[in-house]
């Protein structure tokens, strides 16, 4: 229990290409979730913010950007680049204030403002930068790299095209019911595998769009939320872990990966390694899932992720999936919120994003794509730079 | 024919030789890991403190780990064939070193023409153009003639 906190409040900027600057989408999302706190906006101790690295300055110090908007407060402040993870980084950084005692009550804020078609690095030669020499010298943008994981689930594991597709199916008809979401529209496994080949076996409805969006939370000590008379959900674990030497899978941005030769590759690779810290930090296994929020940053790569969670052997991802175990009314619902899919990916606001959602499941209050009787629910990203996250958040008690 | 200077796209990770290109890597002297491109100052492996490193060309040939392909032009700062052309991708693993290495396929050689485990070697080509310079950069070529 030594590292439980309350969530007292979630918020959200709804996802889409808005086009305005990204503290906008933040303080709609902070006020959001601090109104839903209940917790005055000058009561926090602490901000902190989640960081893009696209907008240039003021985005890379987003702490005190979002305060500044809010109205400058006194707070202590930090501010977290964490790629895809940013989030949860700066969760974790309120979490621990909290869980030493240096504060009662934190606001963590992250948004995004992206520009059209892939994600490209910024402006100017850099030949010492992977991200830069990526594009470069080999033209390997975010869904080639997506398509190298799906091309060994194809050819190692028996997943099917049509499995993948499938992913983007279950993912379209949850997003239907949720006003955050950008897509809201149902495909048929057709559809999907009629949309254009991007990088081969990955189709444009397979892929991950960029998105602008904001997603904020309020987490404070459990005396606190008891002091305001709240039974709150409680986030129970943020595993925020590095991968392990020699990291052997090619991961964006990587032009080679470690070597081998001289040490033996780990038990776990990254993304179940990653998620099995949440779960050793919580005291929970994967039996204790009633559902799941993950980076679908392609079709393929949720079916990664159910084996990363260790809701199925490795290999068995398009098993569970065919069984109808993943979807809504089944036995452990992934992306009920309709996932990256339906959401496109607004960096530093993402793994918030599933955080919010996971606690709007847990409270009962997620309308017509909730999940029923849900105890636990765990969120898993991973991003650029050996950065991910998982999460473990649990129903009130 | 052609006058132009044959130069590496990013200098120091390969030899120009173009009947026998090689990926330059180092090596530690201490732990004996491998490293691709070239990395002298500190080893990575965590059980290691080494500084001492040795310059080596890498394994030629290796395995197709997975591959893909660019369907559409990928952005700057990659600069794309115009009319555009569609290119396939190759991460290959090379047995010695126990390391997965990025790079194109040769022209031609399509996501058809390859599975993983298929045996590919280094070979150069040109990556783009400017008014004095041929930029040359590594692909990876199927060894038994691939695009037949």
């Amino acid at each position: 229990m030594s590292n439980s906190v309350a969530v007292l409040g979630v918020g959200m900027h709804p996802w889409g290409k808005w086009g305005n600057n990204f503290v906008e989408y933040g303080v709609k999302a902070a006020r959001d979730a601090l109104r839903d706190a209940g917790v005055p906006w000058k009561d926090v101790q602490f901000i902190a913010g989640a960081n893009t690295v696209r907008c240039g300055y003021p985005g890379y110090v987003a702490g005190a950007t979002f305060a500044k908007a809010l109205g400058w407060n006194g707070a202590r402040v930090a501010s977290c680049y964490a790629a895809c993870a940013s989030g949860a980084q700066a969760l974790n950084t309120a979490r621990a204030q909290i869980l030493a005692g240096m504060a009662d009550v934190a606001l963590v804020v992250g948004a995004d403002t992206t520009p059209k078609g892939f994600l490209a690095p910024n402006k100017g030669e850099r030949p010492d930068d992977p991200d830069w020499l990526r594009f470069r010298l080999f033209g390997a943008t975010n869904p080639a790299y997506f398509a190298f994981h799906a091309r060994r689930r194809i050819e190692l594991y028996g997943t099917t095209e049509q499995d993948i597709a499938e992913v983007r199916v279950k993912n379209g008809h949850n997003g239907l019911h949720n006003d955050n979401a950008r897509y809201k529209k149902a495909f048929t496994v057709d559809e999907v595998l009629a949309s254009p080949m991007v990088a081969d076996p990955l189709r444009l409805f397979e892929i991950c769009a960029t998105s602008d969006g904001g997603a904020a939370i309020v987490i404070a000590s459990h005396e606190y939320a008891k002091k305001l008379g709240q039974k709150p959900v409680t986030i129970e674990a943020i595993s925020t872990v590095t991968p392990t030497y020699p990291s052997t899978q090619l991961e964006l941005p990587d032009l080679a990966t470690d070597s081998a030769a001289a040490v033996q590759v780990p038990n776990m690779n990254f993304k179940p390694a990653m998620v099995n810290a949440a779960y050793e930090e919580a005291g929970i296994g994967p039996d204790d899932i009633s559902l799941a929020e993950v980076y679908d940053l392609s079709t393929a790569m949720e079916l990664d992720w159910y084996e990363a969670l260790q809701l199925c052997p490795e290999g068995d991802g398009q098993k569970l999936l065919r069984d109808g175990d993943t979807y809504i009314g089944g036995r452990v619902p992934v992306n009920a919120s309709g996932g990256l899919a339906c959401f496109g990916e607004a960096v530093p606001a993402q793994a918030l994003a599933q955080v919010c959602e996971l606690t709007w499941q847990l409270r009962g209050q997620a309308g017509g794509r909730q999940v029923e009787n849900a105890r636990y629910g765990v969120t898993a990203n991973e991003g650029l730079f050996g950065h991910g996250s998982s999460v473990v958040v649990k129903a009130a008690d | 024919m052609n006058s132009k200077n044959q130069v590496a796209a990013r200098e120091g990770w390969f030899t120009l030789d173009a009947e026998r290109p090689r990926l330059l890597g180092s090596q530690c002297q201490q732990c004996h890991t491998y490293y691709f491109p070239v990395h002298e100052q500190y080893c990575r492996n965590p059980e290691c403190e080494s500084e001492q490193f040795e310059q080596i060309e890498l394994s030629h040939r290796g395995k197709i780990w997975s591959y893909t392909n660019a369907a559409y032009p990928p952005p700057e700062p990659f600069k794309a064939a115009d009319p555009y052309e569609v290119f396939a991708l190759a991460a290959v693993e090379l047995e010695r070193e126990k390391l997965v290495v990025l790079g194109q396929l040769a022209a031609g050689v399509t996501v058809d023409d390859v599975k993983i485990g298929d045996e590919v070697e280094l070979t150069l080509d040109t990556l783009f153009s400017d008014d004095e310079n041929d930029y040359l950069v590594w692909k990876w070529q199927p060894v038994n003639g691939g695009a037949a």
